[in-house]
């Protein structure tokens, strides 16, 4: 996005960003639109005292789409996600919420925000100790003032729609990690946000419990079907669960995409290097490896969408007598054939064709 | 979504998980409290004024008298007895020896001499010096400034036989207790034995083991030193051990598989580690020392304490106020110089100031200029006996006096209402409810609450204490005076949550808030009866002022810590739900803080309770009363002995009973 008018924020967009800015430090707000600006993170922070933390986010979601933000530790995706709901303060920019200003609304307007139409799933989960299972997942039901029943059977519904049937009675601090962070899941599903917003929320778990969790967002999308924006700093997790990655380092945007994108045709060397380790048959799809057809190459063979990833087709292309005929939809895009699918599939090559 | 491998939409497995644990028993505290009251309150209206067991002012019964007969026996097995002949005579006239000896060397007369054997500018010098060597110089000048602030203020001699008192009393905490802290952290079984007796030195009461003490020792500076002592070394003891338990057990192991023994790894790392820790336990010791010391006034003990009580008998605001203003400055001299020596025994640690050579330099010559006026000292009265004038003191004394006559006779209503306002809201009721009550309706009612609260081992302790109280005979003003102390406490309370919350959730306000909690924590307790008697008059009221003073410093913090120590992602995901301020107080900062603050309640019980008793000099009546009169009238001493033992039996309950209920919301 470079034009920042209003007008090409478009309303139909579950949460929108443009030029969000946060430095942190006590002479901030006289940084943007001066040259500071544009000093690297350890130079600003020589000079001013202040730290870039992020710098100038634009983005949008879509109603029902996966956002995953990904970066290393440092590079201001925790701080991004919280000045999207404002429990940071953002120093510049704007953030909309089903087309609702966040950034300019009075405290008020942005507590109904918080209570009705966003909810977070935290790290270490954030859970009160003191409460039972049951009342930590009301609480953000009895905090915007619902009755006692009506919390209650919604809760009852959450336990069950995050499997935690038989544990409404007991107390955080008897779960596992795992069973923590369904409560978690299940305190922010019961207040039926518009977007939910996860902070590296399976960091804390171990590996296995961690991919049944991934597994566990993945149903429950299909489910509730929420806008989601999802903070991490592991890349299978990203590609696993984004519709699009955006990839953060020291504050600003190095790319936007999707995962196919983003391992397919790295925007830098940076990014390049992160999905280096990626099995990249197991992320592009067909678009990624087709070519124009040769000259008095057959086009007798079968027909396959663009969007098909490699490695659930390679079998196939294989196995098939001529080169496979790629198409999106109707239209015909180019051809593959088994020498494409093998150089993907061994990982012989450099740099993707892009 | 790239699907890849998404389950089935049927409920996730728990299959590695155990199934649920049992839901714990439903706990109805507050309803099953709610129906002890009111069967209270309807026993009370049946059974009023009976069995309430309520003595004459001048009644002795027989345990009071027995008591009174023992003090004789004491007195006849002094000369007789194996133990006191040779543990408790030899023990008592060396702390006299000490004491006396220190006095005539800098306070008292010291025969054959018409005054001590150092004058007031040798002393000054001396003492400045040490501040210098060990603190620094701007402690160095704090002290000179204080001393001759003492001097002018007309208390000289009392001011240094304070500084006797606590100085002897610390020396020998440090003999004692270091090797004590030291001998806890190394031995569990050690920690084991030790610590009930120390929790039993630091939850009694001060004013409670005086009077027992006197029985063994008799009244003077031995035992001033002797209550001083068991009043000061548990926390050095404590905190010693605290420090060399926390040194990092990674450093001992490296330490170890170096092949040092025990004791080198005593020596060499755990020691130097722990050093800050064991000299700020010293400055506590020495603080505790410094607020008994002042105390031991009652069985008289040499200091400053002795003005401070007679103008307080004697409701002499004016007087009071300045030996209390001089108690304070020299509270104010050891806090800082012990806080600066334990700063410069870091900055040692850490190779040293810079100049150590210069320094060295500096001390060898200015010890040259102590020596030249402890000389002088000797020579010249003028300089041996702190001159009279300019005398601060009287005119600082009568400008107070006017000044609380026209502050009470201006704002006598204002105090008058509040006063009113506690005495007919809160105090009357209470106490016609709980002095009033039959004593086997009471009882029934404390044990009830201790179980409801704390379970069955505080019913046990409960049930004890209670039996004590009822043998001493004094079961109504016992009564009495826990009503004073609940009434305090919740006033306490409720002074405390408000202001810890506030701290505990704004940094600014906990920055600004601090420094007068700390200050106000180094004031010993008895220098808060003061103000409280100028604005109030002797009344049981002001027995309940000063111990808010003194009390709610320490729940304060306490509670501010708490309401801190709120896990900040439980905090942040409460507002990331929307929560309004009031809500993420109620519901979120104070239930996770609730064990902070029933700590921060049996803190507040036990240095209410403490400060409520020794409002009995200031006509807060009750058992503190009884001590004070025990002292005075050689016939009511049998009487005092039993107040003593009641209030440090009230002591035990209270604190046992807010224990367990402080375990009891930790763990849930």
């Amino acid at each position: 996005m470079t034009a920042t008018t209003e007008a090409t924020v478009t309303t139909d967009a579950a949460l929108a960003v443009d030029g969000l800015w946060k430095i942190f430090g006590t002479r901030a707000d006289g940084i943007i639109g001066t040259p500071d600006a544009d000093l690297s993170r350890k130079d600003l922070q020589a000079k001013t005292g202040c730290v870039m933390a992020v710098k100038d986010v634009s983005f949008e979601v879509a109603p029902g789409e996966v956002f995953v933000v990904m970066g290393l530790s440092g590079s201001g995706k925790s701080t991004l996600v919280r000045l999207l709901t404002r429990l940071i303060e953002p120093t510049a920019g704007q953030v909309r919420i089903n087309g609702e200003e966040v950034t300019s609304a009075s405290e008020e307007k942005l507590r109904e925000m918080r209570r009705h139409h966003v909810a977070m799933v935290f790290q270490h989960f954030g859970l009160l100790p003191h409460r039972k299972v049951i009342d930590n997942i009301s609480y953000g039901l009895e905090v915007r003032g619902e009755g006692k029943v009506d919390r209650r059977a919604r809760a009852q519904e959450m336990v069950d729609l995050v499997g935690l049937s038989g544990y409404e009675e007991s107390y955080p601090d008897q779960l596992s990690g795992g069973m923590q962070q369904r409560v978690g899941l299940a305190r922010a599903l019961a207040v039926d946000p518009a977007v939910m917003m996860f902070d590296e929320p399976f960091s804390a778990l171990d590996p296995l419990i961690r991919r049944d969790m991934q597994n566990e967002v993945i149903r429950l999308h299909e489910e509730v079907g929420k806008t989601m924006v999802f903070i991490t700093h592991d890349l299978q997790e990203a590609l696993k669960l984004g519709d699009r990655i955006l990839i953060m380092r020291d504050g600003e945007i190095v790319q936007v995409g999707r995962p196919d994108e983003v391992v397919g045709a790295p925007a830098d060397d940076y990014v390049r290097d992160f999905v280096s380790e990626v099995p990249r048959s197991h992320v592009l799809t067909l678009r990624w490896v087709m070519r124009e057809p040769r000259d008095g190459e057959s086009l007798d063979g079968p027909v396959m969408q663009a969007d098909q990833v490699i490695k659930d087709v390679a079998r196939d292309v294989l196995d098939a007598e001529h080169p496979i005929r790629v198409y999106d939809g109707e239209e015909f895009l180019g051809v593959v054939d088994d020498e494409d699918v093998l150089r993907v599939v061994v990982a012989e090559e450099e740099g993707p064709e892009s | 979504m790239t699907v890849t491998g998404a389950r089935p939409s049927t409920p996730p497995s728990t299959r590695a998980e155990t199934p649920p644990p049992e839901p714990p028993p439903k706990r109805r505290l507050g309803l099953t409290l709610g129906i002890v009251v009111v069967g209270w309150i309807v026993g009370w209206a049946i059974w009023r004024g009976q069995a309430t067991l309520e003595i004459g002012v001048a009644e002795l019964t027989d345990v009071h008298r027995w008591l009174l007969e023992l003090r004789d026996d004491f007195d006849a097995a002094r000369n007789s007895n194996v133990v006191f002949l040779y543990v408790i005579d030899p023990v008592s006239s060396a702390l006299d020896w000490v004491v006396t000896f220190l006095q005539e060397l800098v306070s008292q007369a010291a025969f054959p001499r018409p005054v001590p054997e150092i004058g007031w500018l040798g002393v000054l010098a001396i003492l400045t010096w040490v501040a210098y060597a060990l603190a620094g110089l701007r402690s160095a000048l704090l002290v000179a400034v204080s001393l001759l602030v003492f001097g002018f203020f007309g208390y000289w001699e009392e001011s240094l036989d304070l500084l006797i008192i606590t100085a002897v009393s610390v020396g020998i905490c440090c003999l004692v207790g270091l090797p004590l802290g030291i001998w806890m952290a190394r031995s569990k079984a050690a920690t084991t034995a030790v610590t009930p007796v120390l929790d039993l030195m630091q939850t009694m009461p001060s004013f409670a083991y005086l009077t027992p003490l006197v029985l063994v020792f008799g009244i003077g500076p031995a035992s001033a030193v002797v209550v001083t002592l068991i009043y000061a070394l548990p926390p050095l003891a404590r905190i010693t051990a605290h420090g060399i338990r926390n040194v990092s057990p990674t450093t001992i192991e490296a330490s170890r598989s170096m092949g040092a023994t025990r004791r080198q790894v005593l020596r060499k790392v755990q020691l130097p580690m722990a050093k800050r820790t064991i000299v700020v336990g010293i400055n506590q010791c020495t603080m505790a020392a410094l607020s008994m010391a002042t105390i031991a006034a009652l069985i008289d003990g040499p200091g400053l304490g002795q003005p401070v009580m007679q103008a307080l008998q004697s409701l002499d605001i004016g007087g009071a106020f300045v030996s209390g203003l001089a108690i304070v400055i020299m509270a104010i001299m050891l806090d800082r110089t012990t806080t600066a020596a334990s700063e410069r025994a870091e900055t040692a640690a850490r190779g040293g100031t810079g100049n150590a050579r210069r320094r060295r330099q500096i001390l060898a010559g200015s010890a040259v200029l102590v020596a030249v006026a402890v000389y002088f000292s000797r020579t010249y009265t003028d300089l041996a006996e702190f001159p009279a004038s300019p005398d601060l003191g009287t005119p600082l004394a009568d400008g107070v006096r006017s000044a609380t006559e026209w502050v009470t006779s201006n704002i006598e209503p204002v105090t008058e209402a509040l006063k009113d306002l506690v005495s007919y809201g809160l105090l009357n009721p209470l106490q016609a409810l709980m002095a009033d009550s039959p004593w086997w309706l009471m009882a029934a009612v404390l044990l009830a609450v201790s179980y409801l609260l704390g379970g069955w081992r505080p019913l046990v302790t409960t049930a004890v204490c209670l039996a004590v109280i009822l043998g001493t005979g004094l079961w109504n003003e016992s009564m009495k005076t826990l009503t004073t102390t609940v009434v305090a406490t919740l006033l306490v309370m409720l002074i405390a949550v408000i202001i810890g919350v506030w701290m505990g959730r704004n940094r600014r306000a906990d920055a600004f808030v601090r420094p007068f909690l700390d200050a106000l924590q180094t004031i010993p307790p008895f220098v808060y009866l003061v103000p409280a008697l100028a604005l109030f008059g002797p009344t049981r009221f002001t027995a309940i002022v000063a111990a808010i003073a003194y009390a709610t410093p320490i729940a304060t913090k306490l509670i501010a810590d708490g309401i801190r120590g709120v896990s900040p992602t439980s905090v942040e995901a409460a507002r990331a739900s929307g929560t309004t301020a009031w809500q993420m107080i109620s519901k979120v900062q104070l239930p996770m803080a609730r064990a902070a603050v029933v700590l921060a309640s049996n803190q507040g019980l036990l240095f209410v309770l403490s400060m409520v008793v020794i409002g009995g000099l200031v006509g807060g009546g009750g058992l503190g009363f009884l001590v004070v009169t025990g002292f005075s009238q050689a016939e009511d001493f049998g009487k005092g002995l039993a107040a003593g033992i009641a209030i440090t039996a009230l002591g035990v309950m209270l604190d046992r009973i807010t224990q367990h209920a402080a375990a009891r919301t930790g763990r849930a």
